[in-house]
């Protein structure tokens, strides 16, 4: 009785999501095994041409620019989220603050990316002010390079590594702090060797929120980025899909990308588990 | 209070970092000049936004049109879908669960080109309704995760309560399931029209020429340069997320008391 009702109530997510998501996944998985077709699309011939395309030292280069971005950005939004966080946590207007960090983020995306080239644009607000205050004299180029795209994902997915900080931190006993403090510890080597351990699900949780995406990032550094050091690999799948019409490459680069995710994914996992279970071992 | 001086000074240029973009963007909106340099007040923008600028019109309403159709079949599928895998058990439970999450991990491109190279396969060439698909698609998982923990907190033997009662599986549903999952189903409704009026990626690849949402409208119009258009809908935009918000106060009170 129960087992049927089960099937019926899941029947059309399960169906929707397998026609959707499931089956278009294994195009792309399938069609990156092909023959390129001559205006796009495949030609039903067995390949692995655009595997062996990912060998060319072009190919190589923006795998390098990619993750060069994306680590980046990642490393330096933890370290701004992480006192962000414990700042927050420590502090008698939690709920205040929450909002602050959420209320940029009501606006849409795109309009957040265009705020960014208004303000670092040649002729933009920083340029003008700098001006005006006599500093330069001719304009400088803040944009359509890697820095201006790695500032803009900073700045996109900042909040996404706040809020599980925050989380964390805030269930955090901050009497052991002060037990490090009472028995000798400096204040930089309680917060390292104490309350760092301690957070540690929340720091993987920020560092996936902002490593997956920037990773995939896609209309960033086609707004403000430009030239070859800012070419991601989002990127070159649009334009091969869209410009070059070569479908097998793009879809071997989207099955590399989502092999990356995954990964990613199964790391935070394990380290959840194995982390449960140390926590585990401590309470016996 | 010394010892968290670092944190409060990181903390508050974080705000600012936040926050600059935006009041530069809401400035500028009054500003007479097409430039970023200053040379008067001016409504202007606002004028050419409401007078001039049907295309972004069109764009918003198709956006709107997309936002509450494809939350609307996502709650209904994901809320269903919740309750089959929170209280039965079933063949390919597993299966349903794993892959009705998915989507969430996955970084937007790959979505958004899988799904163009499954509609280019398919036929299907009507933007809409490309659109209407992918987003009800990438809604579906985030209404399944918060129905999932909405059921999670209440108690089974009630359902089990109405069935000794001698409610059939429908009645049981109707009467008792949807009401006391109903915060839980306005929640995942407000997510999912947000995630669908927020998404760029996915769109842009799924739609065809002559299609539009609002944010592939909004690409189109910066990827040429800076508009102060832009920014007098930025204002506009604003203003109205903050005026639903408000208006919805009592949706957000019932959501997080009940």
């Amino acid at each position: 009785m129960k087992k049927n009702y089960g099937s019926i109530y899941t029947l059309p997510m399960a169906f929707w999501v397998t026609l959707f998501f499931l089956v278009p996944v294994l195009i792309v998985f399938l069609y990156s095994f092909l023959e390129r077709g001559e205006h796009g699309g495949v030609v039903w011939i067995f390949s692995l041409n655009a595997y062996r395309d990912m060998l060319s030292p072009t190919f190589i280069h923006i795998l390098g620019i990619t993750l060069f971005i994306s680590l980046l950005s990642t490393a330096l939004t933890l370290l701004i989220a992480l006192p962000c966080g414990y700042y927050m946590a420590r502090s008698r207007r939690k709920s205040l603050y929450l909002f602050l960090i959420i209320i940029p983020f009501l606006t849409n995306f795109l309009i957040r990316i265009y705020a960014w080239q208004a303000i670092l644009g040649n002729s933009g607000f920083l340029n003008n002010l700098l001006m005006r205050l006599g500093l330069i004299d001719n304009y400088i180029q803040f944009l359509y390079n890697e820095w201006a795209v790695i500032i803009v994902l900073v700045y996109s997915y900042l909040p996404y590594a706040i809020l599980p900080l925050y989380s964390t931190i805030e269930k955090f006993d901050f009497s052991l702090l002060e037990a490090a403090r009472d028995l000798g510890a400096s204040h930089p080597a309680s917060i390292l060797r104490v309350m760092i351990p301690n957070i540690r699900s929340g720091i993987i949780s920020a560092v996936l929120f902002t490593f997956i995406p920037t990773f995939g990032a896609y209309a960033v550094p086609k707004l403000v980025g430009g030239g070859r050091n800012s070419f991601m690999l989002g990127n070159l799948i649009a334009d091969e899909i869209l410009v070059n019409r070569n479908w097998p490459f793009a879809s071997a680069t989207s099955i590399l990308i989502t092999l990356v995710t995954t990964a990613a994914m199964g790391l935070y996992v394990f380290a959840n588990k194995s982390a449960a279970r140390a926590a585990q071992r401590k309470r016996i | 209070m010394k010892k968290s001086r670092f944190s409060r000074i990181v903390f508050f240029l974080t705000l600012i970092f936040l926050f600059m973009p935006l009041i530069v963007l809401v400035v500028y909106a009054f500003n007479e000049s097409k430039n970023m340099s200053w040379t008067g007040f001016s409504l202007v923008w606002f004028q050419r936004l409401f007078t001039a600028s049907r295309s972004i019109w069109r764009a918003f309403w198709n956006s709107i049109l997309i936002a509450l159709s494809s939350a609307a079949t996502a709650t209904a599928i994901g809320t269903l879908g919740a309750i089959g895998i929170n209280w039965y058990s079933f063949k390919l439970k597993k299966y349903v669960q794993t892959i009705s999450l998915l989507p969430l991990i996955l970084p937007e491109i790959i979505i958004g080109v899988s799904m163009l190279i499954f509609f280019v396969g398919a036929g299907l060439h009507l933007g809409l309704l490309r659109i209407y698909i992918a987003h009800t698609t990438f809604n579906l998982p985030f209404v399944l995760l918060v129905l999932m923990s909405r059921l999670d907190e209440f108690d089974f033997s009630i359902i089990e309560a109405a069935r000794d009662l001698g409610a059939r599986e429908h009645q049981t549903l109707l009467k008792v399931i949807i009401p006391m999952a109903m915060p839980g189903i306005i929640s995942a409704f407000l997510i999912a029209v947000t995630m669908s009026l927020e998404d760029f990626v996915i769109t842009s690849f799924v739609s065809g020429p002559g299609s539009s949402t609002l944010p592939v409208h909004i690409y189109s119009m910066i990827r040429t340069g800076v508009s102060p258009v832009v920014n007098a809908l930025s204002v506009v935009l604003l203003g109205g997320t903050a005026g639903l918000v408000f208006l919805m106060r009592p949706f957000f009170k019932y959501i997080t008391h009940e």
